[in-house]
């Protein structure tokens, strides 16, 4: 893990129509599906065969951050079967697809067998943006959105798979989007997983200091590629009252945006 | 102590699951030892001589000492005088018996007092002479001795320190080189100090204040030769 | 030094109910984040410098033993004087022993968090002996009755209205009409109190950045000059380091130089790195008569082969911490004990035991800033990790976060049970949370909603919906 490494490992060529199981990450699928259903149209329009395999529930994160190594052995064996057969695994968040890509292997420490099914997974699995950028070799897509935004960078796709030019590249192609940086988009918001829970007072502190840097970069629109950090800055900044909208990078790029922003309600 | 240094040393093999005897483990230490591999060199001080010394000005200017170039060994103590006299210092240097600076014509500067010998905690200005420089990074290389005394670079509010353009190197490295051939290898004189810039502190507010309990500047004559 | 660590909690609410102490910690943003990252650009090497630093330190650590024989064979071999401590006390008691033996009334110290570590001052002082510390930062939270707040920067918590405050109440001999408005005339008041110390002192104690196997040398690495005068003017040097400070040669120590002073302060070098070797030779004018080395391992070797050995590659710069979100957020004390920060989340439990230090460990949100800036390629955040699972497989974490745990493991193992469920659950927050958007409070997650709204569910789940939408299709 370094903010210098190589932006993923190099992607094994992309098939004609590859098939792609998407990894929907739990925090999609309870609290903003339509997160899901931008990522798999920006996937489909880029050619790619789109499933959801049923038996998935949660990369495992709360139990190997938690020191449960035996139930998130468990889970990262269940998602690795789960996504057997796909050309590729892609999560809609740098943190989930990290813990695919990265730290699964490390699970299975002293099993050969294991390992190796582990590794070959570690393969397939990329974080959205990077796997449509990086692998597919997208540069532009097709979608407009009227207005200022500032990215966030989340740490794990920032520091774990180098996602940082990526988004941005993206984001410029689309019609009508001004991009206006924040300072220390690279700092953490205090989100955590279980830490902003467990340590409430300095996860309040930490994303004070990150909703000031995103009022003052001036923009009308919040992006980043992670749920969670993203529903961490939205709490936020509606408890303080701030009229910043926030939204998952892929609804932008999808050019999905009629669902309400995070933690809004729904339009008149 | 000897007990604890056998209990410290049983506990680390334990650790580490090796015995003493391991001839394997013992011979790759005494190899690198022998060896004294080099490891990554910046290519930034791998330069012609000109152009390192050119370096080593420029590094050391970066971190605020002040560099003077003269011609020859014999124009040190004009520049040490002229030195003292655009700072407003009294005409008084103390310096080591150093063969190096004593062969300069000190004799020609009547007004100037030199005193000799380790320094006192009153004394205003010092002159030392480097063992080297190093271009990568502007820092002079000095070793303790009758020649020159290490409290010298230490307790002068200014601290002047001749170095001989041949004598300024690309690297840390070429400095051990040099250690080496002059007191064999694996042996030290007993203070070897590294010196980048004058005394400095950033401990309130990171405010950087110079001349925190070392020299308040550092001036350095580059003696063509 | 009195353990708070257990107060973890309580410690950061106070550090960030205190506004000085945050006014300061904004030193810590604004200061050295930038100064890295432009000393590393300026660098080609540096990324390389790393891994060969990295590697080093990896080869010391796997023949540790013979390193160590090796460099004190060389130490007393230049006439010096090596000491094995096994734990905080023997290093107290040889230090000590040799005060006593010296009938040393005063020492000076130049900075050194392994004396912090051992607990020295407080020790000496128990023992009629005054330590006084000459760093102007450890001067200054010696006088305040404090410990380091950070490894390279003890006072980086205090500002300087504080530290004036300080100076008037302790440098009385002086005249209380005097101006200390700005920062040098503070620190010229520090010069000129510590320079009649230095001549005073009986014996020097420092630290050391490295020791040289090869040559038996031990090396500080300092901005001030004050460990310099330290080590110099005394009769007697007494260096205090931990086993792994160990180096093979001067051409490894020049590598993880080029790393260390780029990493702590953004300077290419600092100012001052000197190499003592032996006491004074006999034609030496100046340096100490006795150089004792005293070699602390305090734990050390039991982290090595295991999953913490990594940890004693870490070459106290405080990069790691400069870079921290929640040491920004909380700053040192807060960590209760000597160690602060992402490498105190991880040396201190090895050092005191999981069971005092477990917040540390879990303190931490893995942004992974740490280990992106570690010269020495430590996975701080991996080692944190093994600390919580050390917990975890002992109990030591709370009883309601292992059953909330327990609960979530439940489902997340059985995808069917889950997701039916989720269904349910995110039906009833979403038809909830339909009128605003989003939740000011909510029962079971007032550790989010006490500082900020909770979203609502969008609706039904996505695998609900995708389900329904394939089976149309």
């Amino acid at each position: 893990m370094s903010a210098d490494a190589a932006p993923a490992q190099t992607p094994p060529p992309a098939a004609p129509s590859p098939r792609v199981g998407l990894f929907v990450t739990c925090l999609v699928d309870l609290f903003r599906p339509s997160v899901g259903f931008a990522a798999v149209k920006l996937m489909e329009d880029a050619g790619c065969t789109v499933e959801v395999p049923a038996a998935q529930t949660c990369c495992g994160q709360p139990a190997f951050n938690s020191g449960d190594r035996a139930d998130a052995r468990d889970i990262a064996g269940a998602v690795i079967r789960a996504f057997e057969g796909y050309d590729y695994v892609v999560a809609p968040s740098g943190s989930c697809a990290s813990m695919l890509k990265k730290h699964y292997v490390e699970l299975f420490d002293g099993d050969p067998a294991a390992m190796e099914r582990a590794n070959l997974f570690s393969a397939k699995v990329f974080e959205l943006v990077s796997f449509l950028t990086d692998v597919l070799g997208l540069d532009r897509v097709e979608a407009a959105f009227s207005g200022t935004a500032t990215y966030h960078d989340s740490c794990s796709g920032l520091r774990e798979l180098g996602i940082e030019r990526q988004p941005r590249k993206l984001l410029q192609s689309v019609e009508g989007l001004e991009l206006k940086e924040m300072q220390d988009s690279d700092v953490c918001c205090g989100f955590g997983g279980t830490f902003c829970v467990k340590y409430p007072d300095i996860s309040n502190k930490i994303v004070s200091e990150k909703t000031r840097c995103i009022e003052e970069s001036g923009a009308e629109l919040l992006l980043a590629g992670d749920l969670g950090c993203l529903m961490n800055m939205a709490g936020k900044l509606k408890r303080e009252g701030s009229r910043i909208e926030v939204r998952h990078v892929a609804e932008v790029l999808a050019g999905m945006t009629e669902q309400p922003a995070i933690g809004e309600k729904k339009r008149g | 102590m000897s007990d604890a240094r056998t209990a410290i040393l049983a506990r680390m093999r334990a650790s580490l699951g090796q015995r003493a005897e391991d001839t394997a483990r013992r011979a790759a230490v005494a190899d690198r030892l022998q060896r004294a591999p080099r490891g990554v060199i910046p290519a930034r001080g791998q330069l012609d001589p000109a152009a390192r010394t050119e370096l080593f000005c420029k590094m050391a200017e970066a971190v605020q000492a002040s560099v003077a170039r003269v011609a020859s060994a014999a124009a040190v103590p004009g520049e040490v005088c002229a030195y003292l006299k655009t700072h407003n210092l009294p005409a008084r240097v103390r310096m080591g018996a150093d063969a190096r600076l004593a062969a300069m014509p000190w004799a020609g500067q009547p007004h100037l007092e030199v005193a000799s010998g380790r320094a006192e905690g009153s004394d205003l200005a010092t002159v030392s002479h480097a063992l080297g420089g190093v271009a990568e990074t502007g820092t002079l290389v000095l070793t303790a001795g009758t020649d020159n005394p290490t409290t010298l670079n230490f307790l002068p509010e200014h601290h002047i320190a001749v170095v001989r353009e041949s004598d300024l190197v690309g690297d840390y490295e070429s400095i051990w080189d040099r250690l080496r051939q002059i007191h064999g290898k694996g042996v030290m004189p007993r203070t070897v100090n590294m010196i980048t810039g004058p005394s400095r502190s950033a401990d309130i507010e990171q405010t950087l204040l110079l001349g925190a309990h070392g020299p308040r500047a550092l001036h350095i004559i580059v003696v063509a030769d | 030094m009195h353990i708070t660590s257990p107060a973890f909690k309580d410690n950061a609410r106070a550090a960030l109910d205190d506004d000085a102490l945050q006014r300061a910690l904004g030193n810590v943003r604004s200061g050295f984040i930038g100064k890295r990252a432009k000393a590393a650009a300026a660098l080609p090497e540096f990324e390389q410098l790393r891994d060969a630093a990295r590697d080093i330190k990896d080869h010391v650590l796997a023949h540790l033993d013979l390193y160590l024989e090796a460099y004190a064979d060389k130490v007393e071999a230049s006439g010096g004087h090596v000491h094995w401590a096994q734990s905080a006390e023997d290093a107290r008691r040889i230090i000590l022993g040799i005060c006593e033996a010296k009938k040393a009334r005063t020492v000076t110290k130049g900075k050194s968090m392994i004396t912090e570590e051992i607990g020295l001052n407080a020790f000496l002082e128990e023992h009629a002996v005054t330590p006084v510390e000459t760093d102007l930062g450890e001067y200054i939270i010696q006088l305040r009755g404090e410990h380091p707040s950070h490894i390279i920067a003890p006072a980086v918590h205090v500002n300087k209205d504080q530290v004036e405050e300080d100076f008037r109440r302790v440098h009385t001999h002086l005249d209380p009409a005097r101006n200390l408005e700005e920062p040098t005339t503070l620190l010229s008041e520090a010069r000129a109190v510590l320079r009649d110390k230095y001549f005073q002192a009986d014996i020097g104690i420092t630290g050391a950045n490295f020791l040289v196997a090869e040559t038996g040398s031990s090396i500080i690495v300092t901005n001030e000059g004050n460990g310099d005068l330290t080590q110099i003017l005394p009769k007697t040097h007494i260096v205090v380091a931990s086993v792994e400070k160990v180096v093979p040669t001067l051409e490894d120590m020049s590598q993880i130089m080029r790393v260390l002073a780029r990493s702590a302060t953004g300077q290419d070098m600092s100012v001052y790195t000197t190499l003592s070797t032996g006491p004074k030779r006999p034609e030496d004018p100046d340096g100490p008569e006795d150089y004792h080395v005293v070699l602390l391992d305090n734990g050390r070797s039991a982290m090595l082969g295991s999953e913490f050995q990594e940890m004693l590659r870490c070459i106290r710069c405080g990069a790691c911490m400069n870079h921290c979100p929640v040491y920004h957020a909380v700053g040192g004390h807060a960590y209760g004990w000597v160690y602060p920060g992402p490498m105190g989340a991880v040396l201190t439990p090895s050092l005191i035991g999981v069971d005092q230090a477990g917040h540390l460990p879990n303190a931490s949100t893995f942004c992974g800033r740490c280990e992106s800036v570690c010269p020495m390629r430590i996975p701080l955040p991996k080692m944190m990790r093994h600390w919580r699972e050390r917990e975890f497989s002992r109990n030591l974490n709370p009883a309601a976060a292992r059953y909330g745990l327990g609960l979530w493991a439940f489902f997340a193992k059985r995808p069917a049970v889950y997701h039916a469920a989720m269904r349910l659950a995110i039906g009833t927050l979403s038809r909830l949370g339909r009128r605003s958007g989003r939740f000011a409070s909510l029962p079971f997650a007032g550790g989010w909603t006490r500082f900020r709204d909770l979203p609502a569910p969008q609706g039904p789940t996505f695998q609900a919906q995708w389900a329904k939408q394939r089976k149309s299709a």
